[in-house]
């Protein structure tokens, strides 16, 4: 009977006993993994498997769902309406990681190599650079849904800053209707809201993998001569390539879903994404045809990711 | 390096190193003597101009939409919708009073705030026992139990929440707090996890050992002896999981979409450009993105060497 019982109730004589030590190890370690385990296996590992399977039947939210094969995918196959979202989701996942992680390295050299020359240092930072990187993080502390609201203002046709900005210049011809109106502008426009939001993250993220670079390596490349381009090309750049890469995938995964952005921001007729797509036909109690709109997305974003892991290789190898 | 999450210090160390550097460059630019061919003085002047040039031109892109709302949200709906680039003439509270009270922004931060006492504890509680468990402990299934979190953190949420949105329906927890506090909690314990085990797994074993041979038992050893000497990365996580489930938008809008008064802060922002846009009242909706933007951006400035290396923490998963 003792046996059972916490440590503290339990006879010093027993209490030494490897038998006794074992069990009370593994109801620790029981005790402790399953509300966790239970949380995670309920709510997040069973809607995963589930939705694969309901990807497979006709569910419409009822109790019924009848298994139809790959009706749903064929189905998809035919609905133009999936194709041009497709389009647009695999817009934004090639190009949205370009833009942001170009601007974050850019950014993230000018502050770590930007600086004047110093004695005794081959590289130094510029003034200031923690403000820099306080206020380009700003966007990425903020809801997304702020920032889709915010955004909304900004390009707002009647009365948002841009097209004030243009007008108080006298550039009154560049003024657009940048969401509602052509297909191509929304797209863009929505591009630029989500590369605004993850450059600072970029700009902290690469910044410290450059801060990590011993300076001996920078100084040794100064005196064989090279410039700042080429420490930039043959030091840095290869030297932070697997934050690099790591950033490109979640980049390219967050531009894939782009969902708040898009369904707050943007008007319906104008643009839409294909997880827009896929909510809105959950909204009409599509169920089951939605689920297999979310598989395509679960294969597309683990194609992207090995494809991008397997650019990451072939670099790597090189120096 | 892909496998493990970045060394919090190194985000520190790179900002710790900006107040030498900006000291040595005021006050004496010296002939560097260091650098003895190509680059001169002259042209790492020149290029320190354009250094600055750019990183400003990003200040302003980055912070400029933001300064514009604040503005705006001090001047009346009729002065802003003439001239949407004007500057407040004189101070106009009652956007904000709109704000707080008919766009109930005051209530909809409220709810938030319920909801992330809960799901934040519940978070940070159930995601360090699991870790400790898993970082310290060996038994079978340990691996298999890691890595059925590390994989939870790859998948497309919105994949799941399809059959998650009839499980809460089941479980009578659709448009509940406990449910949303639940989901939250769910959806952040795989990064949590994945997180706070490699952060357990660097801590000495021997002050562990010493906790159990003077007696203490298992749970005791945990929250007196190991979650103390865990702190540095339980603050990291803890502001990763904060402003994540502060800024959620994809859960409350599937398992919180029932009734209005109950939505979290992101769902009323988003709400707003609806209901003040057919109000026509724009200087509420322009104060209520300032209510919801400026205390985070307080926060955040206060914090922030421990935001940056949080939140990017996150990106090396």
């Amino acid at each position: 009977m003792a046996v059972v019982l916490p440590p503290r109730f339990t006879p010093e004589r027993v209490r030494n006993d490897r038998r006794y030590r074992t069990l009370d190890k593994y109801r620790f370690i029981v005790g402790f993994l399953a509300l966790p385990l239970l949380f995670y296996a309920v709510f997040v590992i069973s809607p995963f498997l589930q939705a694969i399977y309901y990807s497979f039947t006709d569910w419409a939210g009822g109790t019924t769902a009848n298994f139809v094969g790959g009706d749903n995918y064929v189905k998809m196959w035919n609905d133009e309406k999936f194709w041009d979202s497709l389009q647009s989701s695999l817009l934004l996942l090639v190009v949205v990681p370009l833009i942001t992680l170009t601007l974050g390295i850019f950014f993230a050299y000018m502050i770590t190599a930007g600086g004047r020359h110093r004695r005794g240092r081959a590289v130094s930072g510029v003034a200031g650079s923690s403000v820099y990187k306080i206020v380009y993080f700003f966007p990425q502390v903020l809801s997304i849904a702020l920032i889709a609201v915010v955004w909304q203002q900004v390009y707002s046709s009647r009365s948002g800053l841009l097209n004030g900005l243009l007008g108080s210049v006298g550039l009154e011809s560049l003024e657009q209707r940048w969401l509602g109106g052509d297909y191509k502008l929304a797209l863009f426009s929505t591009m630029a809201v989500i590369a605004w939001s993850f450059v600072g993250f970029y700009v902290v993220l690469f910044s410290a993998a450059m801060g990590a670079i011993p300076k001996d390596i920078y100084e040794a490349a100064l005196l064989d001569g090279a410039g700042r381009a080429a420490t930039f090309f043959r030091v840095t750049l290869p030297l932070i390539w697997d934050t690099v890469r790591t950033g490109w995938i979640y980049m390219g995964i967050q531009a894939l879903d782009a969902f708040a952005v898009v369904l707050i921001m943007v008007p319906p007729h104008a643009l839409k994404v294909t997880p827009v797509y896929l909510y809105e036909r959950f909204r009409e109690g599509q169920f089951g045809y939605a689920t297999a709109i979310g598989v395509v997305l679960l294969v597309l974003s683990m194609i992207f990711t090995l494809i991008v892991m397997r650019i990451g290789r072939r670099d790597q190898i090189e120096y | 390096m892909s496998a493990e999450p970045m060394p919090t210090d190194a985000v520190t160390d790179q900002s710790a190193d900006a107040p030498p550097s900006a000291a040595a460059a005021s006050v004496s630019p010296a002939p560097s003597a260091s650098s003895s061919k190509g680059s001169g003085r002259g042209e790492s002047g020149v290029l320190n101009v354009f250094s600055h040039a750019f990183l400003i031109a990003w200040v302003v892109m980055a912070a400029g939409p933001l300064v514009w709302v604040a503005l705006t949200a001090f001047r009346p709906t009729a002065d802003f919708l003439n001239d949407p680039m004007g500057l407040p003439t004189s101070i106009h509270w009652q956007n904000f009073a709109n704000a707080w009270t008919e766009a109930k922004i005051g209530r909809y931060a409220f709810n938030s705030l319920i909801i992330l006492a809960g799901s934040l504890t519940g978070t940070m509680l159930l995601g360090s026992m699991a870790a400790y468990v898993i970082a310290r402990f060996t038994f079978p299934g340990n691996r298999f139990i890691f890595l059925l979190f590390a994989g939870g953190m790859m998948f497309p949420v919105i994949l799941a929440l399809i059959p998650l949105f009839t499980i809460m329906d089941n479980m009578s927890l659709l448009d509940t707090r406990p449910g949303l506090i639940i989901a939250y909690i769910a959806y952040s314990l795989p990064f949590t996890t994945f997180f706070l085990t490699s952060f357990f797994r660097t801590l000495p074993s021997g002050v562990q050992e010493a906790a159990m041979i003077d007696g203490a038992s298992h749970t005791r050893t945990f929250f007196q002896v190991m979650l103390p000497m865990a702190k540095p990365g339980l603050v990291s996580i803890g502001i990763f999981n904060f402003l994540g489930q502060w800024n959620q938008y994809l859960l409350p809008l599937l398992l919180n979409n029932e009734d209005e008064n109950n939505y979290v802060l992101p769902q009323g922002l988003a709400a707003l450009t609806v209901s003040q846009g057919y109000a026509g009242d724009w200087g509420a909706l322009f104060a209520g993105l300032t209510i919801a933007m400026v205390p985070v951006l307080v926060v955040y400035a206060v914090f922030q060497r421990q935001v940056q290396a949080g939140l990017t923490a996150g990106a090396l998963k």
